[in-house]
């Protein structure tokens, strides 16, 4: 292919856009498949996908705990690690939105980096609105026979607007039932640091989501985020609720068969 | 009152095992969020109004010295008196001078959140006059000894069956087998209770929802109609306000009354929505002989210019901690002072210092809910962030948790050192977790652990995992797939 000039650039990028994949740390740790059902999807929907090495975390915990200048180091890396990349994609609705809507915040009395930020900002998405808005994914080649539930995290449904992509591309799943989580759009009390912070009342919150969850008579809760998933499936399993906790990028991409998170009851 | 938001956490383990309380927060869930809800989607234009209300407020606290100025000159000329009151204490001492030339042994009060901030029923009694609470929530928790626990439904951590309790307690001349089932009854019961007070007491005192610099008039939303009696059949009207309920004008006041009773009950207006300019003009059939306004600054206006200047927007709807699952969970005493929920976490520490209310800025998942309803678009978990930053700036925090946080932020600004130290733990967590793949207990994570299982690590990280995948770190291609 010869590329003719900024307009086949652009042409070329939309068909094939290089894809950053921000892991986000509890990813890496905990839930490598879903890094890896992350990169699937993407390339399925057209994206060369890169995963930079240079990478940890998205400061989140400095910056809700006050920390402004850690928050903002790490920023400075994420951004210079990144910023050359056609997108930078997190399987998170609350990492994707500290990088997308906070990190220009951040940089409020710094000009330069303020600008660089914004830049930076503008080409950040969350992996499922990424696959829906801008790639334009209408429906997944996944099949799974089971009833799931899903649950909208608080950052990804409220900063970011994700709520309807997750549900188009999961009833393209072949075999799938998607049961409705009454209040799904309430915290789950996970919040971060404030779960174990505040233990007992995260667990008054993450009691009653449970509790909505065994009602839908779903075998599987899935969600965009795995803090959220980690506490929900913590939750579920001291109550001996037999759910299966998977994020929501596994179903997707068709990456059951690993055991769940937490594994099973 | 006494301030316990430093017990915050001993707080909220008593609330939750509280019964009583956690059988009434049901109905703060369960009520207001479905009937804010519906009242929003009746109004195409409600979005735009949130956007108007907010601006008349933004370009009210820019000009805040003269609207209050034009606000002081108006009401003047109405025949009233306008006091300024720099603190609590200034408030109080205004009061009972106002009190004592008037001889006052007798006070009714419709509700006021100014009143609680003060600490005003306290002070009264200690001064030998009497406050009578009329709205009936208030009424309810000042027979129990109480303080509301929200901030337009003071009673709303009490169930029906212990007002009745509390009524048949306190109202002993009436016959005790009378039926009380019906909430009906016991309001009519209260009413019949509270209004021989009305026209007894020798001041009324109100709170104020605005205060118009156009007219020099303040105003009361209400459901009930007992701060229409009290202003009315008082003698002397006094009206308890802080400087941020100023508005412009009779206009802006209509705009944001739009968006102020459907945010906090769903309904479109509430019943009464009464205005009062000065006292008694001489040719009025009845009203006030003197009408006084405590015009009470206490801290708000140190946070203009600042990254809380945005706070003192709030109407008082409530909508914040109508829809947050942590008030949900605690109820509103557990924040410990006047003011719960998400808009408490953000003024109490304006209002009575950060080093006393540090807890509740961090009491929050920053679900971001309360932003979301509130009608004047309050950023409120990005404000409770800046108390965060406040405190670890001053080193307020608790030891352990700075010293993790301070360990954490040492490896996470060092990819190749969290990478090593990373690629050692996760899989010998995985290991030490066994095939259950998950832990009920593990050493510094009681946290977690306390209530919920913490599932293990799958075990290499990703990043082991993606560099032994053969997908190799900078590959730039990927499978050729159809889109």
């Amino acid at each position: 292919m010869t590329i003719n000039g900024p307009a086949d650039i652009e042409a070329s990028v939309r068909r094939r856009p290089t894809v950053a994949l921000f892991v986000t740390c509890l990813v890496d740790l905990f839930r490598p498949t879903v890094g890896f059902a992350a990169i699937k999807l993407l390339e399925d929907a057209g994206c060369a996908v890169v995963v930079p090495a240079n990478q940890t975390c998205c400061g989140q915990p400095a910056y809700n705990s006050g920390d402004r200048e850690d928050t903002r180091a790490i920023a400075r890396s994420v951004i210079e690690t990144f910023e050359g990349y056609d997108y930078i994609v997190a399987p998170s609705g609350s990492c994707g939105s500290t990088l997308k809507k906070h990190y220009p915040e951040l940089f409020a009395d710094e000009p330069e980096w303020y600008e660089r930020a914004t830049r930076f900002s503008a080409k950040v998405f969350e992996l499922v609105s990424f696959l829906a808005d801008v790639m334009g994914v209408e429906s997944v080649e996944a099949q799974l026979s089971a009833t799931v539930t899903y649950h909208d995290s608080c950052s990804g449904l409220r900063e970011l607007g994700i709520r309807e992509q997750p549900r188009r591309l999961l009833r393209s799943v072949a075999g799938l039932t998607l049961a409705e989580l009454p209040e799904a759009d309430v915290c789950c009390g996970f919040g971060g640091t404030f779960c174990v912070k505040y233990p007992d009342v995260s667990n008054a919150i993450v009691g009653k989501k449970a509790k909505n969850v065994a009602t839908t008579g779903a075998d599987m809760l899935l969600a965009g985020d795995l803090g959220c998933l980690m506490n929900m499936d913590g939750k579920l399993k001291r109550e001996n609720v037999a759910v299966e906790v998977r994020h929501v990028a596994e179903v997707l991409a068709g990456m059951t068969d690993k055991p769940p998170i937490g594994g099973k009851l | 009152m006494q301030i316990t938001s430093q017990t915050f956490k001993a707080n909220t383990v008593k609330a939750l095992a509280d019964v009583d309380l956690q059988r009434a927060l049901k109905h703060v869930e369960k009520g207001f969020i479905g009937k804010r809800q519906k009242a929003a989607d009746a109004l195409p234009e409600f979005e735009a109004l949130r956007d108007s209300a907010m601006a008349i407020k933004q370009h009210t606290l820019k000009h805040l010295d003269l609207y209050i100025e034009a606000y002081v000159a108006k009401v003047e000329a109405s025949g009233g008196k306008v006091h300024f009151a720099e603190d609590a204490d200034h408030a109080r001492r205004i009061f009972l001078d106002i009190a004592r030339r008037r001889k006052a042994k007798t006070v009714t009060k419709g509700k006021t959140m100014i009143s609680e901030e003060i600490g005003l029923n306290a002070f009264l009694e200690e001064n030998g006059i009497t406050p009578v609470e009329t709205d009936l929530g208030e009424y309810i928790i000042q027979l129990r000894g109480e303080h509301p626990s929200h901030i337009i439904a003071p009673a709303v951590h009490i169930n029906r069956d212990q007002v009745e309790a509390d009524f048949r307690r306190f109202h002993v001349d009436l016959d005790p087998k009378r039926d009380l089932l019906k909430p009906e009854t016991l309001l009519s019961e209260a009413r019949q209770i509270l209004r021989q007070k009305y026209g007894e007491a020798d001041i009324g005192v109100t709170g104020a929802n605005f205060l118009i610099a156009e007219t020099g008039t303040s105003v009361i939303v209400t459901n009930e109609g007992n701060g229409d009696l009290t202003q009315l059949l008082g003698k002397c009207h006094v009206v308890l306000a802080s400087i941020e309920k100023i508005v412009p004008t009779l206009e802006d006041t209509a705009q944001i009354l739009r968006v102020l009773a459907r945010s906090a009950t769903g309904q479109e207006m509430s019943v009464y929505t009464t205005l009062s300019t000065g006292p008694k003009r001489p040719d009025d059939q009845d009203g006030p002989e003197e009408y006084h306004v405590v015009l009470l600054d206490n801290g708000r206006s140190n946070m203009l210019g600042t990254e809380f200047e945005d706070m003192l927007r709030c109407i008082r709807c409530g909508a914040c901690m109508n829809h947050c699952p942590v008030y949900h969970a605690v109820g509103g005493h557990s924040y410990g002072w006047v003011y719960p929920g998400p808009m408490g976490a953000v003024l109490t520490p304006s209002l009575i210092g950060v080093d006393k209310a540090g807890h509740l800025p961090n009491a929050s998942t920053f679900c971001g809910r309360c932003e979301a309803v509130c009608p004047m678009r309050i950023p409120l978990p990005k404000m409770m962030r800046h108390w965060r930053e406040k405190e670890f700036e001053s080193h307020l925090q608790p030891a352990t948790a700075r010293a993790g946080l301070g360990l954490w932020a040492y490896f996470a600004r060092r990819p190749k050192l969290y990478r090593a130290a990373v690629s050692f733990a996760m899989p010998a967590l995985k290991l030490l977790a066994g095939p259950k793949r998950r832990f009920r207990k593990l050493p510094l994570a009681g946290g977690w652990t306390k209530w919920r299982d913490l599932p293990a690590p799958e075990g290499r990280t990703f990043m082991q995992a993606y560099a032994q995948s053969g997908h190799g770190h900078m590959r730039s291609g990927g499978r050729e797939t159809a889109r």
